[in-house]
């Protein structure tokens, strides 16, 4: 009766609003749970999220240039680098001082590597005239124009200042660019040359041949899952043993033992000269390849199918299939039209698991990849540990890791998130 | 045992045998005819072979001996889809990704019927089990009961003249279950089909079938209508089996026509039919059903047999009164009396005498 004469919040018992009393009653149990997930929350967050957002801030961090040379960032603002006319005293002079603190500091060599990443030339320009500029004295040895182009004619370039102009703001874009094989440039962004677009194809590849190895894993895992899913316990678990071996197995071993197999003196080569089937001569090129990568992969990623497919495929009741059949189905409608629409779940899960180790795959194509076969993470790894390119190596990761997110949410939308099932 | 061979036997089974490990024959020489449009229950407790025959008979399982006949055509090779044969199952097996109507449409569309047909067909099975509304649902949106009438709807959607039912109430509760019992008897007698129908529950062979066979050990102990198997079991196991029982057992005395004297273990006499029984000094068990005892003398024969029975338990149920023996050395006699006015209401402790008609009391196998 009160409840439907009354139109305010239920009240509790000792007349507080039940939400807020039910509120309270609850907080204690949600502040044990906190509790008891804050150790691995803290591990996560300062181990795995905190190295994360470090990493994909240095994407778009360019302080370097605005710290090391903060008076001539200042004046080269207005000078119009379109005119072809190089920057007045003003700007030599303000350089120079910018330099000997620099240089005071160390810090001049790590400004010229970071240019470098722009114009090649940079970072040995700066490191030999930071030897001679580093003897002048800013009251006496003016004008600055004259002395910093006998220096290194390279400071009459105007080439050189457009380069420090057009970076030197605090954050870029810059690295995003490169990225898709985009530039930075003083006249905007503009098309990378011909010579250095790399990065498209390397995504391009990637995400094709992370395609090719999910179809290939669906293709060969499906038979395995349902007969693994429809064997008595005993043998299935034998099976299980089996599939599960290589993740025994370092993937180092693994994937040198494809170089032992796939390579032109390899034994798959060995086996079809001895059979007669390719001629010596003509042995095939199965590694260093494309090719090589697919196999490769996919045979290391097919547990990770095979896996959350069984697991869906057990919960299938073999009635299912008795029934469509009783109802007159023959095996093939049976299994098409009952059993295969209730393993997509599986299917779902096993692709989108498989699909994302694979984008970001990188011991594997590095080792049997060679050029053709190489993903991005190949690059990406080449400019952490090689060129030192961190921030366009963060701008390569935050790429992927958007690709991976989209992906995921096409796949939500499309075939539903909860429909995936890992066991 | 098993029934002779009928002119009109629509479903024969002639000397199947069946073994799945080639050592043990979960069914042994079962010869079997059911004519068309009955109701037949193979009933049995689990390990009886009675699953076994009938996945036999609708095609999942192939007979080690021995051939199955439908209409007279040998089906043993013939495999399940082409055989015809609707089937509800223990847990429905309904196809959850597809609606209910879609589940209704599958036989038909696998039989390649155009889609006006289909959709006439499907609409008339959903509304033949009262469920015309819900061919848009999931069968998880539906309850136990509701699933199970879109199943048999299913199994009946693309007219099959045999329909098979593997213990399809077994996960309903009581009520639902003497509801649907009901039910599907009706239906299957209004259209006429031919039904074997598998369960281990009695009251629910006795109540739905017109003959009834009882399995065990992979054979048909006895085949019967409800009230033959009920009243004159044929051997202990099935006396034991089906309904309420007491036993006592005991040596013949004598027989005479219909009727024979057995000497219990305890020494005492009393009146039996002989059933299995031929030769005097032959051990028998005897079986009584509770609701035959009498302990009224007045409504005995006077030359009735009676035993001393001393009361141990009186449980009042309701429509009925049940009372726990002890009669010849046996703590579990149970004698059932209907709650009528002039009842008489025993209670523990008292010395009451018991007798019964002889053609109550069978004297079966030992």
């Amino acid at each position: 009766m009160s409840d439907t004469l009354n139109n305010g919040p239920v009240l509790a018992a000792d007349g507080t609003p039940l939400k807020k009393s039910l509120a309270r009653s609850l907080r204690v149990e949600k502040l044990r749970a906190l509790a008891l997930v804050a150790p691995l929350l803290l591990f996560v967050l300062f181990s795995f999220i905190w190295p994360i957002g470090e990493m994909l801030f240095r994407s778009v961090d360019n302080r370097d240039v605005g710290q090391v040379l903060p008076e001539t960032v200042a004046i080269l603002k207005d000078w119009d680098g379109t005119s072809g006319e190089l920057p007045d005293e003003a700007v030599y002079k303000a350089f120079t001082a910018d330099m000997l603190v620099a240089i005071d500091a160390k810090e001049h060599t790590k400004l010229g590597t970071r240019l470098n990443y722009e114009k090649t030339g940079m970072s040995s320009l700066f490191r030999k005239s930071g030897r001679k500029i580093k003897k002048l004295d800013l009251e006496t040895d003016g004008p600055f124009k004259e002395t910093l182009i006998k220096i290194d004619k390279k400071w009459g370039d105007v080439e050189t200042w457009k380069v420090i102009q057009t970076h030197s703001v605090n954050y870029t874009n810059g690295y995003y660019l490169n990225a898709i094989d985009m530039q930075r440039t003083p006249d905007g962004v503009a098309v990378q040359p011909e010579d250095k677009r790399i990065m498209m194809t390397l995504f391009k590849r990637t995400l094709w041949m992370s395609m090719i190895i999910t179809g290939m894993c669906v293709l060969l895992g499906y038979p395995v899952a349902w007969i693994l899913a429809n064997l008595p316990a005993r043998s299935a678990n034998l099976l299980m043993i089996l599939v599960l071996l290589p993740f025994w197995t370092s993937l180092l071993v693994r994937t040198s033992a494809w170089k032992v197999m796939l390579q032109q003196q390899g034994v798959i080569n060995d086996v079809l000269v001895w059979l007669g089937m390719v001629a010596d001569d003509s042995r095939l090129v199965i590694i260093n390849n494309q090719f090589g990568t697919v196999t490769a992969m996919t045979h290391i990623l097919l547990p990770f199918m095979i896996l959350p497919m069984y697991s869906v495929m057990q919960t299938i009741q073999p009635t299912y299939l008795r029934a469509a059949k009783s109802l007159g189905a023959t095996n093939w409608t049976a299994f098409w039209r009952v059993y295969f629409p209730q393993s997509i779940p599986g299917i779902g899960a096993g692709s989108i698991l498989v699909f994302i180790l694979s984008i970001g795959y990188y011991i594997t194509p590095e080792i049997v990849g060679g050029t053709k076969g190489v993903f991005i993470s190949n690059r990406i790894a080449y400019h952490i540990s090689s060129s030192l390119n961190w921030g366009l190596a963060a701008a390569l990761g935050a790429i992927l890791l958007a690709v991976v997110l989209v992906l995921y949410w096409a796949y939500d939308k499309i075939v539903g998130i909860d429909n995936v099932k890992l066991g | 045992m098993a029934d002779t061979k009928s002119a009109d036997a629509f479903v024969e089974f002639e000397r199947v045998q069946k073994s799945y490990d080639g050592e043990v024959l979960v069914v042994k020489d079962l010869n079997l005819s059911i004519p068309k449009g009955e109701f037949l229950t193979m009933l049995g407790p689990s390990g009886s072979g009675k699953t076994t025959c009938l996945m036999m008979l609708a095609g999942f399982e192939t007979a080690t001996h021995g051939e199955i006949k439908i209409d007279g055509v040998s089906i043993n090779n013939i495999p399940p889809h082409k055989r015809g044969i609707g089937m509800v199952f223990q847990n429905y097996a309904l196809f959850p990704h597809m609606t209910i109507a879609e589940n209704l449409s599958f036989p038909l569309e696998v039989r390649k019927i155009g889609k006006s047909d289909r959709e006439a067909k499907v609409k008339r099975a959903l509304d033949m089990v009262e469920m015309g509304d819900f061919g848009g649902r999931r069968p998880a949106q539906l309850s136990g009961g509701q699933q199970q009438r879109i199943a048999l709807a299913r199994a009946l959607v693309f007219e099959p003249e045999l329909v098979l039912m593997d213990e399809p109430l077994g996960a309903l509760d009581k009520q639902l279950r003497e509801k649907m019992q009901f039910e599907i008897t009706h239906l299957a007698h209004e259209l006429g089909i031919t039904t074997v129908y598998v369960t281990h529950d009695q009251t629910e062979a006795l109540t739905m079938s017109d003959r009834v066979a009882v399995f065990d050990d992979g054979r048909i102990q006895q085949i019967d209508p409800p009230d033959v198997l009920y009243e004159s079991p044929k051997n202990a196991f099935v006396a034991q089996f089906i309904g309420e029982n007491n036993t006592l057992s005991g040596k013949v005395k004598s027989i005479k026509g219909n009727e024979c004297v057995v000497v219990l273990d305890s020494g005492e006499e009393i009146d039996a039919m002989p059933v299995n029984v031929n030769e005097v000094g032959q051990r028998t068990t005897v079986s009584i059903r509770p609701e035959r005892v009498e302990f009224d003398k007045s409504r005995l024969h006077a030359d009735a047999h009676t035993l001393k029975a001393e009361v141990l338990e009186f449980i009042y149920m309701g429509d009925i009164f049940r009372t726990r023996l002890r009669v010849a050395g046996n703590d579990e006699f149970i004698i059932k009396s209907r709650n009528a006015p002039d009842q008489v209401r025993l209670t523990p402790g008292e010395t009451i005498e018991i007798g019964w008609l002889a053609a109550d009391c069978r004297a079966l196998d030992a």
